[in-house]
């Protein structure tokens, strides 16, 4: 008996001295994060390699023989690379005239503002819009409805970057002789170029990984990257939809690198911490 | 001066076109017809039938289970992910930048990745006993408290760290000190995660949409199942419109509110809350 009181008395003493440092704070959501995240994520990756139970590259042999999954992938990308265009010609004239002429918070807040709307209620709006105007849905409207959903996400990282650059570059360029145009060509466009980096970056990965923007407004013509992952884990094709979904984790992955790269290069100087 | 006419035009031009599908859904849901015409005239009709419609137990259900897990998940990532901040800020660097960049994976990830791995993961045999709604709660804050942490941080990183340790040195204890005097020092940042989470949450389709059990629906994916196969009803324009309206309302007041804060700082960087581009 009164061996038990002293074990729990020494346990509890081992409690008391037990002080809270704050690190400690940090353990349960490292653990939700390795359950979460890393395990579903490391799921992912051994699905890839597995078929009927054993390791194999059999599933990356499949995904890259099929002309189907290749054609997805290729017509991703295309579909991508033109909403990345639009989007920027767009996009650049919209973001640096908000900065160069005008004071008022509000415009760039209604030009965000789409954001924060579903994109499911983005989506279907613009089919409506189709609807009324008569308009044959295709490739097209994907691509239009793809710059409708992601522009603001092209305008908005480069807005940040013309309002934070130092005005005193365009000045120093002018009194050095500068013409408006170099002026802009040369120092601006340079200056701006981690915010276009993001902004890319923020289109792309979204406008070939989205799901359902692309059936929606093709009447599912249109298949896209995304679509096609969905399907293949529907129909429990998991071995080829974790591949799928490796490359376009590595998509994310190249892309996010490349975003460091400019924001490090950019900020290198400015950043005190 | 005729460039600054122009690049404003340009503006406007531009914004009409962003907001062109929106207003028409918004002008014809007074038409209560998906014909684009006003057969019946100007009425409230599709505004009614949001209540009277046999659409309406579904799409009740739906708004319901949207709030419940919007407020379950982000009060939970709200606690998690301010107490995780603070541990984190205290890691040693090396594993701190460790955790950091795992913390940043949902956020960068791809949705549609994000949600096949938990997918995958929920289907395992041992974590059958979860309900849906566990689930759904569960994927819904692991997106959301990235969010969170990475909102409180900033105020951490700016905070003066002698004064924690003025508190202790007059007497505090270390949990009266993180309570009266770290804690209060991080509320803008934990309201603005917070409400960020919310959002998120309501927002979500993808994840929701791969990791829901039949019989849980929220208002995407009751509306994506509703609307993919036929066209609109009409009483989907009344719930497009109520919800711009909305949107656009908080938007603009909290806009107002930090114009109005801000009214006597110089305003020489505007900051804005930059989300997840992936339509969530």
């Amino acid at each position: 008996m009164n061996k038990a009181v002293n074990f729990f008395n020494s346990q509890f003493k081992k409690v008391k001295n037990f002080r809270i440092t704050r690190k400690v704070f940090s353990y349960p959501y490292i653990l939700f994060m390795l359950l979460f995240v890393v395990i579903p994520l490391v799921m992912i990756l051994a699905n890839a390699f597995m078929a009927g139970g054993s390791f194999t590259f059999q599933n990356f042999a499949d995904f890259f023989s099929s002309p189907s999954g290749l054609l997805v992938l290729l017509e991703s990308m295309l579909v991508g690379l033109f909403t990345v265009v639009i989007c920027l010609a767009i996009g650049f004239p919209v973001a640096y005239f908000i900065a160069k002429y005008t004071k008022s918070g509000t415009l760039v807040l209604l030009f965000i503002l789409p954001m924060w709307v579903n994109f499911l209620i983005r989506t279907l709006s613009t089919k409506a819009l189709f609807d009324l105007m008569g308009i044959q849905l295709g490739l097209g409207t994907v691509i239009f409805g793809m710059v409708y959903n992601f522009l603001p996400f092209m305008i908005l990282p480069i807005h940040t970057t013309l309002t934070n650059l130092d005005k005193h570059f365009a000045e120093a360029a002018g009194d050095l002789g500068a013409s408006e145009m170099q002026v802009f060509l040369k120092v601006i466009v340079p200056l701006s170029l981690p915010g276009v980096v993001s902004g890319i970056t923020m289109v792309f990965i979204p406008t070939i990984s989205t799901f359902a923007i692309s059936s929606l407004l093709s009447n599912g013509m249109v298949f896209l990257f995304g679509d096609s992952i969905y399907t293949k884990f529907n129909q429990g094709l998991y071995g080829v939809g974790s591949v799928m979904s490796l490359i376009m984790f590595a998509f994310v992955l190249v892309s996010n690198m490349f975003m460091n790269k400019f924001n490090k290069a950019q900020t290198a100087g400015r950043q005190l911490w | 001066m005729v460039k600054k006419v122009l690049a404003n035009c340009y503006l406007y031009v531009i914004l009409a076109l962003m907001y062109l599908p929106i207003m028409v859904v918004i002008v014809f849901s007074f038409s209560n017809s998906t014909l684009f015409r006003f057969p019946n005239g100007f009425t409230l009709g599709a505004y009614q039938s949001i209540f009277t419609s046999p659409n309406t137990p579904a799409l009740m259900s739906a708004l319901k289970n949207t709030f419940l897990i919007a407020i379950i998940a982000s009060v939970v990532a709200t606690l998690l992910g301010t107490i995780s901040a603070i541990g984190i800020f205290n890691l040693k660097r090396r594993v701190r930048r460790v955790v950091e960049s795992v913390n940043q994976m949902p956020i960068i990830n791809s949705e549609i990745v994000m949600a096949v791995s938990l997918m995958v993961f929920f289907a395992l045999p041992f974590l059958s006993f979860m309900n849906g709604y566990v689930k759904l709660i569960i994927a819904h804050i692991t997106f959301c408290t990235p969010y969170v942490i990475l909102s409180v941080m900033p105020r951490l990183m700016q905070m003066d760290p002698n004064i924690y340790e003025a508190a202790l040195d007059l007497g505090a204890s270390q949990t009266k000190a993180l309570f009266k005097v770290i804690i209060p020092m991080l509320v803008p940042g934990i309201i603005s995660g917070f409400v960020m989470a919310f959002t998120l949450s309501i927002d979500d389709f993808i994840i929701t949409q791969l990791n829901k059990t039949e019989g849980i629906q929220t208002l995407s994916t009751y509306l994506y199942e509703d609307a993919r196969i036929k066209s609109l009803s009409p009483f989907w324009f009344a719930v497009f419109s109520i919800m711009f309206v909305v949107v656009l309302f908080i938007l603009l007041s909290i806009n107002f509110y930090n114009a109005k804060k801000l009214g006597n700082e110089p305003k020489n960087k505007v900051k804005h809350t930059v989300r997840n581009p992936s339509g969530r």
